[in-house]
Formats: C-alpha cells, structure tokens, sequence
C-alpha cells in the first residue's frame, strides 16, 4: 500500500459509511483517520475501493461529520494495536486508548487486529479439563483449555454472575502456570460493566487482566473492532507469552446489530432478519481465534456471552454462533424464576470437547458414562412433567415417580448451587451417584456395570 | 499483451479491466503480491474475480496476470494422507513456510516434485491407445495400487514406455505420439480442471451398500455405494461426527473428507485420530486412504466455494482407477453461503433467502458427480457423497436443505430433540429415509440372513405405533393403556436404547459389524413377537419387563464382539425359555 494521502473530499455520508472521492489507490481494509474540524480525530476503515472512490466505515460513527470540511487521511497500512505486558491490568476503550487514567502502553509489538488463521495442521488438539467448580458445566458439558464456549442468556438473567464465577474460580487440576483474563465489553451497560471490574479487583484478579470497554453510550460501530483489539491482546499474551487466557466477550448480540448497521448503509441484500449473508463468516474470524497451537505453552479459551433477542435461540445470533462454537450454555429463564441458580437449561447445552477432556487420568472413569445417563434420566423427568402438568400424575407407574424426585433433586442439589460455591470434579460426580442412586440399579442402562459397582450407593437395586 | 489492472475491490471479489480474451473460470495473479484468484464474470473487458485469499492491502492499479488455464487441481501418487486447503494447497507445507498461521501471497506444490515412486509401465512401444487407458501402477501404499491412466483427452500411439523403476510425478514417463505427428511427454502428474466432472464410458446401477457400521444407518436407512445422502441437522445435532464415523468405518477404498467452512480443531481432530486408527478392512492406518480438505470457516471464503470440486475432483481421479471412494462434504450449507456471498457481491439478482438463483443446479450438478460407473478403462468404481446441511435454525423448509432433498437418495434428518437427550446417533426414524432399502434386501440377506427385510419393516412400524400410542398418552397418561400397547411402548423403548443409540465414543460401539447389526435385530424382534403371544396369553407388560431376559437385551451395543458371539445363542435360548408359548 502507498503511504500517507489525505483528501478532502467526503461526497457522501450515509450511516456509518462514508464516500471518499478522487482517491485512486486506497487499499482494500486500509486505516482511515477522520479528521473533524474541530480537531477530533476518527478512525475508520476501508470496505470498498474503486478507481477515483472509497467507502470508509467509520467506528467512532458520522456524526457532525460535514462533506465540505472533513479530511479523511489513509493512513496506507492496515489496522494495528500496540501490544505489551504491561495491558495486564490495565482499562481501555473500545477502541483500545487508555481510559483509566494510566498512560499509553510502551509496544513491545505492533499487531495486525484482523489476526491470520491458524493453519489446521498446527492446531493442538484441547483436551485439558478447566474446573469451573460449576457442578452444571463440568459435570455435564466440561469445558477445556483453547475451546469457545458461549452462554446463551436473555435480558435480567444472570450471565454475568456466572461468567464472574468461571471467570474466579476455573482452574486446571495440577496446574500452576499463569493466566490472564481479557475482558471485551461491546454495548453493555455502565452497571454491569463496572460489576465485571469490581468482581475482578475484589478477588485479586484485576492486576491479570486486560479490559476493552465499550458501553451502551459508545459509538455502535466501534463495537466491530472490540473484539478484535481483545483477541489480539489475547493472541499477543497466549502465544507469544506462553500465557492462559480466558477472553470473555460481551454482548455479542450488539456486535451483530453493528455489523447489521453497517450492512444496511451499504444496502446489501441481507439474509434472515437483516443480518448480512456474511454474518456466520465474520463470526468465524472471531470465535476461531480459540485454540491452542502446537509447541507453543498458552491457549485461548472463549466465553463470549450473548443475549437472545426474545430468547428465541433460532434468532440468527445464538443459531450462527452455535453453528462455530464447540457447544453453548444456555440460561433458563424458568430456572431462574425458581429460583435456581445458575439457572443452566442443560437439555439444549453442549461440549463438544467434553468427550476429550475426561475419564480416566483426566477427571474420573466413570464421567462419561455418568453424564449421559444424567441426560437420560434428566430428558425423562421433564418429560414426565410435562405429561402431569396436563393429566395430572395419577396414571404413573412407580418407576416414573422417581423420575419426578430426581428431576426436583437434580435441579436443586446439582445444577443448583451458591454464588460463591466451588465444588470439585469429585465432589460434581459424587453429587450425581447420590442422585442416580434414586433408581434401581436396572434403569442405569447407560452406565457400564463395573461403574455402578463401584459407586451405586442405593438401597436394593 | 496489454498490462491488467485492478480497478475494484469488495472483499474477496476484485474487478480487473483490459482483460479481454480472458476465460470463464481462469486462474489469475492478483496484485504484487500473486494472490491466487478465479475469473467468475466477463463483460466487455472487465473481468470479476473472487479472489482465494486474504486481499487486505490490495490497490487499484495493482496488476492482474492471467495463467491461462482454468481452476484445476493436481493429480497424481502422493494425494493420500494429505491435507489441502480449498484451492488444493497443502497445509503441512504452507506451515513449514509461514509457520503456525496461514499469511497471505504463500504457495507450494500440491504433489511433492522429490517424492520417488515406483512405477511398473503396463504399455509397450507401438501399441494405440485411447484416454483413460492405463499406462502403469505405483505402490502408493501398502494396500493402494495406483493406477497411471492417459488424461481422458489423449490419444495416439506408443512411441516410448519408461522402464520399471523409480520416479518423481514429473519426470516424462510415456512419450505419446499423437495424430497430429507430435510426441506428448507425460509424467505420473496430470491437471484437471475442478468444475469439469471427468469422463466416463457409462453410469451403472448400484449394486451394494455402502457398509458404515452405524446401526441406524446400514440396518434402517442404508446407503450404497455410488450413492448420495443428506445430514441436515440444526448444531450440535451430530452431522460431523456421523461424517467423521463414515469417514473412519465405511467400507469404501479411498476417502474424501472435506471440511468446508467449518471448525478448525475439526479437522485437527481428524489429524489426530486417523494416522492411529486401524482400517477394519486392510488393517492399515485410517489415514493412509484418506484425503484431506481443510478450508475452515476463518480461511478465505472463495476458497470454500472452491473446496467441494476440488474434492470432488480427487474422489473422480480415484474412481476412474476402479476404487470405491466416499465423499463427506461437511457443511454444503456454508459451500452455499458461499456462493450467496459472492453472488451478492456481483450484484446479481437474489432468489429465495438471498441465495443465487442457479443453487439448485449447482448442488444438482455437484451431486450428479457422483455413482457407480464403468471407467474409460473399462473399471468399475464408484463414488458415495454425503453432504451435511446446516439450516438456519434447524428448520428443514430452507432452500439448501428443499434443494438437496430433490437430489439426494438417503435422508438421514438429525433432530436437536433427540440430541438433547443425547440420544446419538440423533437420527429421526419417522422423518428420514432411504430410497435404497430394496437394492440393499439381497446383500443382506446374503450376508445377514433372510429375514431382514422383514424385521426391518416390523421394526419401523413398531416405531411409528409408538408415535401413535404417546399421542394417546399425551392425553390419558401411560396407565389406562391396554397391555398389549404397553408392551409395544417398552420395546420401542428397547429398540431405541438398545439398537439405535450408538455411542461414537464407545471403543467397541463406534463401529458395529454388519453380522452382529442382524443379530440384534433378530434378538429384539424375536423378543418383540415372543412377548406380543405372551401378552395375549394373559402376561402383563410390566411382568414381561421384570423378565431378567429382559435386561439381558440392554446392552449389546458395548458388549465385546466375542462375548457377543456366545451371548446370541444363549439369549435366544433365554428367549424360548423365558416364552414358552411361542410366537403367534
Ligand atoms: N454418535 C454419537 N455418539 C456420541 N456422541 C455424539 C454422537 N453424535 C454426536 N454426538 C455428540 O454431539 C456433539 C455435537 O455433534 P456434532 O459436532 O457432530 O454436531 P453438528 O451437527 O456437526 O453441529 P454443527 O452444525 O454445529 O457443526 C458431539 O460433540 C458429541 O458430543
Ligand atoms: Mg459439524
């Protein structure tokens, strides 16, 4: 790409896309610097570029931005972040400047926030079991160390509390290297962004992590480059650092609606309900940036957090998201009327890594099978409860009644727990055989015969 | 020449003028930097390109250079036990340039240029010979003999054979006199262009099926080979594993597995597991009939436009020298996409859900390529294709998934319900089909036993009863029931638990032979008419389930091979002992 061009020449303004003319060189996803007349600076980028034209979106959004006066100066390299150690503990905007009263970071790096693929080939298959010490996630869907894992929430509903807890208390059994947090913030608000900050300088983990706040109020479009600028801070930490770096990523329902806007300004033809036919596409260049890579000591793990709209799980969001992610944990809004906490509708949830991360020498033998019999017997109950919600439970055989004791039990005493509680893997599958041991031994048709010698703790069977 | 240059770009799709004489579908040389490019639209001298790799920095003005020839892939010994990027660049070698991460303006060869292998020539000089004909073999594993055959549009006569011996894809290995009087040099490496299905003397019916190891599928709804089948199922729903257990146990020669838009540690599993899996049929390593595209959801998405003829392509070569190859596609949904994408970039006008008009003849067309065929040599071969389709939402009324069902012979509909409850392999036995079931009966009957067909259908009635019979439960609850319509809902339930789950994860499940698929088949059935006479004669279903032959029933998936050999005859003999009335 050249260097350095300025133009004055702004002759069209549409949303957040601006149209640049008499440039003939502009490079395909150039920086672009937005100069206002009263000296406010913004920064953009370049989606289009013809002979004579460009089309420049713009993060900090148009307005007050006027044809005659605004100079958009390319910059003729594209996008980058300075990256260090020193962001550990550190606060900035969405759009990566300090804005907790430090300086700016001293580069060891300059990086290029689009990041490149991972080659397959150099992919390390994750296997390395996180405990969360959340009975619901790693008993049933267990996360692993490089995996992209989402909640699926809705407005009022506790993900935020959750994603803290994961965030407190995931560790690696046996393991004592070091980690880091990066938190992306896109579109939420002041109060739960300052929940995230408060939950981590109170326990200490602040000075691990690395924030990028985007709030309600900030430019929309700015959310684009959010969570990139975080993915590359992890990338710089995970792999060049050795580092374990957990990035949660919030809310990526307001990054689609930017990406939506952005879209329409265009007047692509859209896909289903105005998103972009290239949605799952631009999704990928963020959630596939999880992972881990052969030889080298650190990982990416992603909780990126997402409200369904009308917690439709259809809506095109969470649907494209579950489409790339390796599974998803999806919050109940009924759960969380009960009083449940956290409220994990398990039936829908899913680790696609699960199968890798336990069993023997990992977590425990009988995981595996433990897990899908919970399924099994779980599906059963709300079945059941379903069929007497209507005709009441007159018609059942005994066998079904217990189906409705453990629903009750299993819901409380094992996706149920305290905000502060941190159970092990042992103590999860403990709490599971206490529970599976409500049947006799007949009806554990998923459990090898060897497990349920071992660990079925009822009466006759 | 005059020099073309780029006056456009959007994405992956760039404009070039002064392209004049240009082809359809004609690689070029985009910008300073080479980036490998595809002509998909001529008008006047402006010719659209989508462009196959990351074109951030790219300038009008930069220069475009034609090649001259169209998308093609190499073929040739040494595609086994690779794994490609969608354009058929090899992805170990692009790591040992760029490192871990894939940088843009990269390339290597496809078929290594050092790589020796032996050649044993099977023409000798004066003969006339025709495309497809074969010129000699190659070890290319220790299982895989590989054929050289004259590029399909070649002809003439033998002027010189290479000795047996050792060497590289290109040294001249035949020197063709043609019938213009000029002597054609051929190596072992030959190109084909990707959107070109190879040619072929004929289509054949098919004769068998395509044996997967996977009960829902070879006893329910069965595939064959030379045969097309469809996965569609919301995420999650279990698509890649049932096309990786293809992948790893199906009964075909060489297979083709490619990973189009999807997860990048999908296929870094398939690396992990496949060089250690044994092949039940050769005893060889997984890896080595396989190959590999890799065109992952975060890599170029013109490539994964390209990804599935590039595969396609590769299962043909294989075919055209008498093998039995099987094709996973995995996602056709995100192939797709892709087209949408690039369509919608072109401008053109959009058909349902913004998709190009032309996606259901290029899914047609896609499809088409595969069968069971007699070669230009005179060989049968055959190619499977199953194609996974992701619908937005899960919900099946969506074009890809509408305009694959036209095609396609085998629809194995995966259900997010069943696959809440981990039910796996989620397949929805009311919803699916297959169109083959009656081509399969007599190979099962041969190597099963006679009463397939039968059972088969008495099973799948039973299934649909059960559906019938909640319905009324939904209303009255499970207790008014008669006992006979009990009984039926407790082997249904068997049936269910016991035959159609299969966990890929279980180290003796994951694949279950076809003779033990029979047997337990024949073992439910048998119970299920045993019981139906005792319930008739007076017993209760609930007495019937207290039967330990009962329990004895519900778990063969997990049981060893061997201790299933004896465990059959014992449990029918528990059957007549535990029913002493007989059947009705
Ligand atoms: N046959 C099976 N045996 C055991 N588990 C299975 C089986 N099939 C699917 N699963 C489970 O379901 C999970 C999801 O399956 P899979 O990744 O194949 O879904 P998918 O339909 O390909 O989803 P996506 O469209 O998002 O790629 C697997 O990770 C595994 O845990
Ligand atoms: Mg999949």
């Amino acid at each position: 790409m050249p260097p350095l061009r300025e133009f004055q020449s702004v002759v069209r303004v549409a949303g957040p896309i601006l149209a640049v003319s008499g440039i003939d060189d502009a490079g395909y996803n150039e920086v672009v610097t937005v100069l206002l007349p009263d000296g406010t600076v913004r920064t953009g980028q370049v989606l289009e570029s013809r002979k004579g034209m460009a089309i420049v979106m713009v993060f900090g959004g148009t307005r007050d931005l006027d044809c005659d006066i605004t100079a958009v100066r390319f910059t003729g390299r594209p996008m980058t972040m300075p990256v260090s150690k020193e962001m550990l503990g550190r606060i900035f905007s969405g759009s990566a400047e300090p804005i907790d009263g430090g300086g700016a970071v001293v580069p060891e790096k300059e990086m290029e926030i689009s990041g490149y693929a991972i080659n397959p080939t150099k992919r390390e298959f994750p296997q390395d079991s996180i405990e969360t010490g959340i009975s619901a996630i790693d008993g049933m869907n267990t996360l692993v160390r490089g995996q992209k894992l989402p909640v699926f929430s809705g407005s009022g509903l506790p993900h935020s509390l959750l994603a803290a807890q994961i965030t407190r208390q995931a560790r690696v059994r046996g393991s004592d290297e070091s980690f880091a947090v990066v938190f992306a913030a896109m579109g939420i608000t002041h109060e739960e962004a300052r929940f995230f900050i408060d939950d981590f300088s109170e326990t200490g983990a602040q000075a691990h992590a690395v924030i990028f706040l985007n709030r309600a109020d900030d430019p929309a479009i700015e959310r684009i480059v959010t969570p990139r600028l975080a993915l590359t801070a992890a990338e710089y930490l995970a792999f060049d650092l050795g580092m374990h770096v957990l990035v949660v990523m919030q809310d990526i329902t307001a990054y689609c609606e930017a990406l939506r806007e952005v879209s329409a300004a265009r007047e692509e033809i859209p896909a289903r309900r105005g998103y972009p036919g290239y949605m799952y596409t631009d999704l990928a260049s963020l959630y596939e940036r999880a992972g881990r890579v052969k030889g080298r000591p650190g990982s990416i793990t992603q909780l990126p957090i997402l409200s369904m709209p009308d917690d439709d799980i259809t809506h095109p969001v969470p649907d494209l998201t579950g489409y790339i992610t390796e599974g998803q944990i999806v919050l109940s809004r009924e759960l969380h009327r009960k009083g449940i906490y956290p409220p994990i509708d398990l039936l829908p949830c899913l680790s696609r890594l699960m199968q890798g991360g336990i069993g023997e020498g990992r977590t425990r033998a009988d995981h595996a099978n433990v897990s899908s019999q919970l399924y099994a017997a779980y599906a059963r109950g709300r079945r059941l409860a379903g069929l007497v919600a209507v005709i009441g439970d007159e018609g059942l055989t005994d066998v079904d009644r217990l189906y409705l004791t453990f629903l009750d039990r299993f819901e409380h005493e094992f996706v149920g727990q305290k905000r502060d509680e941190g159970r092990s893997f042992d103590e999860t599958l403990d709490r599971a055989w206490e529970l599976l041991s409500i049947f006799p031994k007949d009806e554990l048709n998923r459990i090898d015969p060897k497990y349920i010698e071992e660990y079925y703790r009822g009466g006759t069977g | 020449m005059t020099e073309s240059s780029i006056i456009r770009i959007t994405g992956p799709v760039v404009e070039a003028d002064r392209m004049r004489g240009a082809q359809m579908y004609e690689v070029v040389f985009v910008g300073e930097d080479e980036l490998i490019g595809e002509i998909i639209g001529l008008h006047n001298d402006t010719a659209t390109i989508q462009v196959y790799e990351d074109t951030t920095g790219i300038t009008p003005g930069e220069p475009v250079r034609r090649s001259m020839m169209p998308l093609s892939v190499e073929l040739g010994p040494g595609l086994l036990e690779m794994i490609y990027d969608g354009i058929q660049r090899p992805l170990t070698e692009l790591g040992e340039i760029s490192g871990d991460f894939i940088v843009r303006g990269i390339s290597a060869p496809a078929l290594s240029r050092e790589k020796r292998f032996h050649f044993t020539p099977s023409l000798s000089q004066g003969q006339t010979i025709s495309g497809g004909a074969v010129i000699g073999s190659v070890p290319e594993t220790n299982k895989i003999v590989h054929t050289i055959l004259l590029p399909p549009d070649l002809s003439g006569t033998v002027e010189r054979i290479a000795d047996e011996g050792e060497y590289t894809v290109d040294e001249t290995i035949l020197w063709l006199l043609d019938t213009t009087g000029t002597v054609k040099e051929i190596t072992m490496l030959q190109r084909w262009p990707v959107r070109v299905p190879r040619p072929i003397q004929s289509k054949l019916p098919a004769i068998r099926p395509l044996i997967t190891g996977q009960r829902v599928i070879d006893s329910f709804f069965p595939i064959v080979q030379g045969g097309t089948a469809a996965v569609p199922g919301p995420f999650g729903a279990g698509k890649t594993v049932v096309q990786h257990q293809l992948a790893k146990w199906s009964d075909a020669d060489i297979i083709v597995y490619v990973g189009c838009g999807e997860r990048g540690n999908e296929m870094a599993d398939v690396l992990r597991q496949f060089p250690a899996l044994v092949d039940p049929k050769t005893k060889e390593p997984l890896m080595k009939r396989t190959v590999l595209i890799g065109n992952t959801s975060n890599m170029p998405v013109a490539a994964r436009e390209a990804s599935v003829y590039t595969g396609i392509t590769i299962a043909e070569y294989y075919r055209d020298m008498g093998y039995s190859v099987a094709l996973m596609a995995d996602s056709t949904s995100r192939w797709a996409e892709a087209m949408r994408e690039i369509s919608g970039r072109l401008e053109e006008m959009p058909g349902e859900h913004g998709y190009p008009a032309y996606l259901g003849s290029r899914l047609a067309d896609f499809y088409e390529r595969a069968g069971r065929v007699k070669t230009l040599s005179g060989e049968e071969g055959s190619i499977s294709v199953i194609g996974a389709v992701s619908p937005p939402g899960g919900d099946f009324s969506e074009p890809v998934t509408q305009n694959t069902l036209r095609i396609v012979r085998v629809f194995w509909a995966l259900d997010a319900d069943l696959a809440h409850q981990r039910h796996f392999p989620a397949v929805n036995w009311l919803l699916s089909y297959s169109l083959y079931s009656d081509l399969v009966a007599p190979w099962w009957e041969k190597h099963g036993g006679s009463e397939w067909g039968k059972m088969r259908s008495d099973l799948l009635a039973l299934l649909q009863k059960e559906n019938e019979l909640q319905e009324i439960v939904q209303l009255v609850g499970p207790d008014l029931l008669p006992e006979e319509d009990k009984f039926t809902l407790n082997v249904a339930t068997l049936l269910r638990e016991s035959f159609l789950v299969q966990s890929a994860f279980d180290p003796v499940d994951t694949f279950c032979p076809p003779e033990k698929q029979y047997r337990m088949m024949t073992l439910i059935h048998r119970y299920y008419r045993l019981g139906h006479h005792a319930v008739g004669e007076g017993m209760t279903a609930a007495g019937i389930q207290q039967l330990p032959v009962t329990a004895r029933l519900s778990r063969m998936g997990p049981m060893p091979h061997e201790e299933f050999e004896s465990f059959y005859p014992k449990t029918l003999e528990a059957l007549d002992t535990a029913f002493p009335g007989g059947e009705d």
